[in-house]
């Protein structure tokens, strides 16, 4: 086992046994909610980092998993990695709605005794946010030192700073933004129309996999930039010539069929089709007429935003946005754009630059 | 050069830094002036030396515009030793003039003796320890003299508050008042938008 790897991990569960208040107006009667952990809590109780998952995501952030999988973020979490277990305990934890354990559209309807499947109620980052400050209250956390998070993860960590300015020190916002575009939203509604589109869906035995995957298809296009297709793909063809057909010519055609079929296997449809609502939905500043300086009068939190400046799903100038109303607001923060030509999917890739970055904005220095 | 640039900021205010470099001068604001300071910076070692030192920095060229900043948002805006590396100092004067209650420049002072003296007996781009750049290589596309800057203060809007002449490791030195313009390494300015 390499020195700077977590090596197994057990993934663990919070049970809140109360009813739960949402956003929409709807109640869940209390959820489970499993999570990760790595590193240890020290004697003071300061060094917790929640780490926030993404669309696709889930709580298993680093190490490897029972079936001996690596987590979604292994390259950047662990011993010595940019978020450093040596020195702090990091908390993954599966948002509400999830399909890797915690309640969503597969589990149980207490009221109807059957799955949830399409009636499991919207959520909202505030409310992952609030189910997140459960979860802090039950690892007896006084507070987190950090919360950290990428693309949607980054917009939990934003809320986190808003919604419980006493809870957090410390946020780390990556390649994300305040709110969606009107082109972000497009991109969303395409991939819902496809899983919406499908026979499958709500059937009762049936999985709606091909909708599922075609919206994957369409999602990996906006994390990777041209450029990065273009190194990747180019025009390579599978047989090295056209065969006048609808099969799989050119090798990008292959590569995107086999991310829809693969993660149609392991995500939910349900669910996917609600993290795109959670995307859209997420507006904190519409508490506040729309002024996001404003919504961040209240933040105490020292935030640390970072865009990579081949990334057009949320583009540096949408990080530069949120940037500037922490300026407006009178409030700590620095902004990084890191070139990078991966796109979206920078994020999840580590450089010494994102590293440092990230390291060194942890460091206490108080 | 730093306690210079301290004594003409009040305790606790917003002070804006352009081109922070490794963020010395904000960290010291920090310290003695409890200022609430942001820097901008492109060179992304000296950003990664500005969270280091816990000093607020943000990832922006100032060529770009200044744009996002709002009017009179800063009680002091810095720019120690850069305009003359801008691509346009009279819009970027202006600017600053525009975001900050007061703005706090200093140059690099082209006319000095030994510049002179370079270029007249030497034949050649004049070299010192305020403009350690060969002509080909230098950042500083825009070289003035004091004469020159404050000309630029009175075409652009700009009133100066007060001026400090140094030499080029920042310490003032009042004989250079007999012949600013033939003596000054560096010049301090405060200046502000006139009303």
């Amino acid at each position: 086992m390499p020195n700077d790897s977590l090596g197994r991990v057990e993934t663990k569960s919070f049970i809140h046994k109360d009813s739960f208040a949402l956003k929409s107006g709807r109640t869940l009667q209390g959820f489970e909610m499993v999570y990760q952990t790595y590193g240890e809590l020290n004697e003071a109780k300061d060094n917790a980092i929640l780490i926030c998952h993404a669309l696709s995501g889930n709580h298993h952030v680093a190490g490897l998993n029972a079936e001996e999988k690596k987590g979604w973020w292994d390259d950047m979490v662990g011993p010595n990695k940019a978020f450093d277990t040596n020195k702090h305990f990091i908390v993954g934890c599966n948002n509400l709605g999830g399909c890797h354990g915690t309640t969503g559209p597969n589990s149980n309807n207490p009221e109807t005794n059957s799955a949830y499947g399409s009636s499991f109620p919207m959520v909202t980052v505030g409310d992952w946010v609030k189910s997140q400050d459960l979860l802090r209250n039950h690892l007896g956390l006084p507070y987190w030192y950090a919360v950290v998070g990428g693309s949607l993860g980054g917009m939990q960590a934003l809320q986190w700073s808003i919604d419980y300015p006493d809870l957090v020190k410390k946020i780390i916002v990556i390649a994300a933004a305040a709110k969606l575009s009107a082109q972000n939203i497009a991109f969303n509604e395409i991939a819902r129309q496809a899983i919406l589109a499908d026979p499958n869906y709500n059937s009762e035995d049936k999985l709606p996999k091909t909708g599922l995957g075609l919206a994957r298809m369409l999602g990996h296009i906006t994390y990777l930039s041209d450029d990065a297709m273009r190194e990747k793909f180019g025009r390579d063809m599978k047989k090295g010539e056209v065969n006048f057909s609808y099969d799989v010519e050119f090798e990008v055609e292959s590569y995107l069929r086999y991310q829809g079929e693969s993660f149609s296997n392991r995500f939910d449809a349900h669910t996917y089709l609600l993290m795109t609502k959670v995307l859209d939905y997420f507006d904190p500043a519409e508490a506040h007429g729309g002024d996001l300086a404003k919504t961040l009068k209240s933040v105490t939190a020292k935030a640390l935003l970072i865009a990579f400046s081949s990334d057009w799903r949320f583009s540096p100038e949408r990080s530069r946005e949120l940037a500037n109303a922490f300026i407006e607001a009178k409030k700590d923060v620095s902004f990084l754009e890191i070139d990078s030509p991966q796109g979206h999917d920078a994020f999840l890739i580590p450089s010494e630059t994102y590293d440092n970055a990230v390291k060194t904005f942890l460091e206490k220095n108080e | 050069m730093n306690k210079l640039i301290g004594n003409f900021i009040e305790t606790d205010a917003r002070v804006l830094d352009l081109g922070c470099g490794d963020g010395s001068l904000l960290a010291f604001l920090k310290n003695n002036n409890q200022v609430n300071g942001l820097g901008l910076e492109i060179n992304h070692q000296k950003i990664q030396e500005c969270l280091q030192k816990d000093v607020n920095v943000i990832d922006q060229d100032i060529d770009s515009g200044l744009s996002n900043f709002q009017d009179q948002s800063f009680d002091a805006v810095i720019m120690s030793q850069s305009i003359q590396a801008l691509r346009k100092p009279e819009v970027a004067l202006e600017e600053i003039t525009r975001i900050g209650k007061e703005a706090i420049i200093s140059i690099p002072n082209f006319a000095n003796w030994r510049c002179r003296l370079q270029l007249i007996f030497g034949g050649t781009m004049p070299i010192s320890s305020a403009l350690p750049h060969d002509w080909y290589s230098t950042p500083n596309i825009h070289l003035c003299s004091l004469k020159d800057f404050e000309r630029l203060c009175v075409d652009h809007g700009a009133e100066i508050l007060d001026r400090r002449l140094l030499s080029f490791d920042g310490q003032e030195q009042l004989f250079m008042k007999a012949a600013p313009n033939l003596l000054t390494e560096i010049a301090l300015y405060r200046v502000k938008a006139k009303n």
